[in-house]
């Protein structure tokens, strides 16, 4: 993970310019949080000064308003991070269902605090605000993913399976499909 | 209660397959072609009978929006849906997007038609990835059965639909930031003049869309205006997906009709709240800048626009967060003020220093660290920013500290008094 030189590999290069075609001749400056993704993406889930000049570079673009877009999103991670990204919304309706003990219980797991990375750097945890995922909460977003219906012990597995090398299951931890009401799916909220 | 034979959303918890195969059963893309042949001019006049309403949160009826497009093709017309979902309590387009998506496709077909555009980009949160995932795949799989493309599903009209993931601003979700966010830029708003009709996306006409808006579209011309104006109020129709989150025994998302007594979304759907209704505290309606209502008026309140803004909060995205009395409704309320300060934009001062100067009251509000004479100089600051910003982010921002003074006065100098009863004693 050093901060030197970058460049698309074959793959990322096909998909940039794939995502370069979305938008209108002229316009390439639209692909810009795409190839910022991919860059990100490429380069162990942050993004480099070089990688950012890269894609400024690409898309005709200053680099200064390329790192203005990257420090505007929050998803650009500017510093390196673990890897597996641990988000654990903590607003409101997250709050009410309990996510003050999934901070807790994610700390004392991972044996870190609230924006650290543990020593061998496969953890980062962080607090996130609002993931979009409401009435499922407590939700944590682990890199792509979305952890739902979370308890401590349960939070404590999917950390555990991942500390293991194994990958679990994303989406509800308590055995609901979807958003439907637990253990109320007749007719009426079956659809 | 709404018949399954009247929902929308046949999908919404993913029980069966989103794939096409799966939609067609559930009579997507039935007769897509004949509504589209039918011409612009049909499809917003009976858009515009339906009643149908924005369910993004702010309610502007749909058809009347689409009818501001000029008619003149001289710039390309772009239709942008908006699936950038970061309202706090909100998480109804999500299941859309991933259990339904050939119906946001269907719709985005035709409401394009209708609006003139040969161009869709539907803007998802960066932080949906594995749903964008499956709208990309959704997207491939129309384009592989000519539903988009070239004359898309036979209509005569030609429509490409692409997705252009954000990257985690709430504020994109302003439809002015959206259109800067896509043109590669900061997601800032704009002013307004103009307006995305007139100059929108590239400078060219514009119409941004919430993706349950878009979704609904196909099914209300299929089943006609006056079927989906059969529910709910005048100026309040149809059926709508609410969020039910927080306290109660069961949170879900379900579609309902518009105009539901919060009390009833909330105990035939939600399983009650945590511990009955008298164990209700208050309830956050329409997501979180809609300003709180206490139990007394959620007792008899209706689930719409008009309801709503007679008991001075919002229908917003329909997004209800419930909250028993357990909860520290002044944490609560802080909590979203937080929110609000990290997502500002930070372009109009009164919105990047007075939601920070709020949020920082707030947290002392929690602990009571503060005087009486503040919370009315709190209100002072919600009203000097409101309004008075380019976009509504700031409003949504100060509503719920208005909310809050408006009907937890006591609980805010009850916690002041605690606090220095504390203090002297220390």
């Amino acid at each position: 993970m050093n901060g030197r030189s970058f460049a698309f590999n074959a793959e990322n290069m096909a998909r940039a310019r794939k995502a370069i075609q979305k938008y209108p001749e002229g316009r390439q400056a639209s692909a810009v949080l795409p190839l910022l993704d991919l860059a990100q993406r490429q380069n162990g889930n942050w993004l480099s000064i070089e990688a950012m000049d890269y894609v400024a570079k690409m898309l005709e673009m200053p680099p200064v308003r390329v790192y203005e877009v990257a420090s505007f999103y929050t998803m650009f991670n500017l510093k390196p991070v673990g890897e597996h990204l641990v988000q654990v919304c903590t607003t409101t309706p997250c709050w009410l269902r309990g996510s003050g003990a999934i901070v807790e219980a994610c700390k004392e797991k991972l044996g870190i605090g609230m924006g650290e990375t543990t020593p061998d750097g496969k953890f980062t945890l962080r607090k996130v605000e609002c993931l979009g995922a409401c009435v499922n909460g407590p939700v944590v977003q682990i890199n792509d993913d979305v952890y739902e219906d979370l308890t401590p012990q349960t939070v404590e597995k999917v950390l555990g399976d991942l500390e293991d090398g194994r990958k679990p299951v994303a989406g509800s931890q308590a055995g609901r499909t979807g958003s439907e009401p637990r253990g109320g799916a007749d007719s009426k909220e079956r659809t | 209660m709404l018949q399954d034979k009247d929902r929308i959303f046949t999908n919404l918890h993913g029980f069966e397959s989103w794939n096409l195969g799966a939609a067609r059963r559930r009579g997507v893309w039935e007769g897509t072609a004949e509504i589209i042949r039918r011409g612009p001019d049909w499809i917003i006049e009976e858009v515009k009978k339906s009643g149908l309403r924005g369910r993004g949160g702010a309610g502007f009826p749909t058809g009347m929006k689409w009818s501001f497009m000029p008619k003149d093709q001289t710039l390309p017309h772009f239709l942008l849906v908006n699936a950038d979902e970061s309202e706090p309590g909100t998480c109804k387009d999500r299941d859309i997007l991933r259990h339904d998506p050939f119906r946001l496709l269907e719709g985005a077909l035709i409401a394009a038609s209708a609006i003139g555009a040969h161009v869709v980009y539907i803007y998802v949160r960066g932080e949906f990835y594995n749903e964008a995932a499956i709208l990309q795949q959704a997207i491939d799989e129309a384009y592989s059965y000519g539903l988009l493309g070239r004359n898309a599903a036979s209509s005569g009209w030609d429509c490409d639909v692409f997705i252009h993931r954000g990257a985690g601003a709430y504020v994109c979700g302003e439809e002015t930031a959206l259109m800067e966010s896509i043109e590669g830029k900061k997601g800032q708003p704009r002013n307004k003049p103009p307006f995305p009709a007139n100059a929108g996306l590239y400078s060219c006409p514009t119409t941004v869309n919430n993706v349950e808006t878009i979704a609904s579209v196909p099914e209300i011309l299929r089943r006609g205006a006056n079927w989906f104006l059969g529910f709910g109020r005048p100026k309040n129709n149809g059926t709508k997906i609410f969020c039910i989150s927080g306290h109660v025994n069961t949170p879900c998302n379900v579609e309902e009709t518009m105009g539901i007594p919060l009390r009833q979304l909330i105990e035939e759907h939600a399983g009650g709240v945590r511990g009955g209704w008298d164990n209700l505290l208050a309830v956050i309606p329409g997501g979180s800048s809609t300003p709180v209502i206490p139990r007394e008026i959620c007792d008899t309140v209706l689930m719409d626009f008009d309801a709503l803004r007679e008991v001075q909060s919002a229908f917003g995205t329909g997004g209800v967060i419930v909250m028993d009395k357990s909860t520290d409704i002044i944490y609560a309320i802080a909590r979203i003020s937080a929110f609000y300060k990290h997502e500002s934009c930070g372009q109009c001062t009164p919105c990047r220093e007075g939601i920070a100067w709020l949020s920082r009251m707030m947290w002392r509000m929690v602990k009571g660290n503060a005087t009486i004479d503040e919370i009315d100089m709190m209100l002072d600051i919600t009203k000097e920013i409101e309004g008075k910003t380019i976009c509504a982010f700031a409003d949504g921002a100060v509503w719920p500290i208005q909310g809050l003074v408006r009907h937890f006065r006591p609980q805010l100098v009850e916690r002041i008094e605690l606090y220095r009863k504390n203090a002297r004693a220390a």
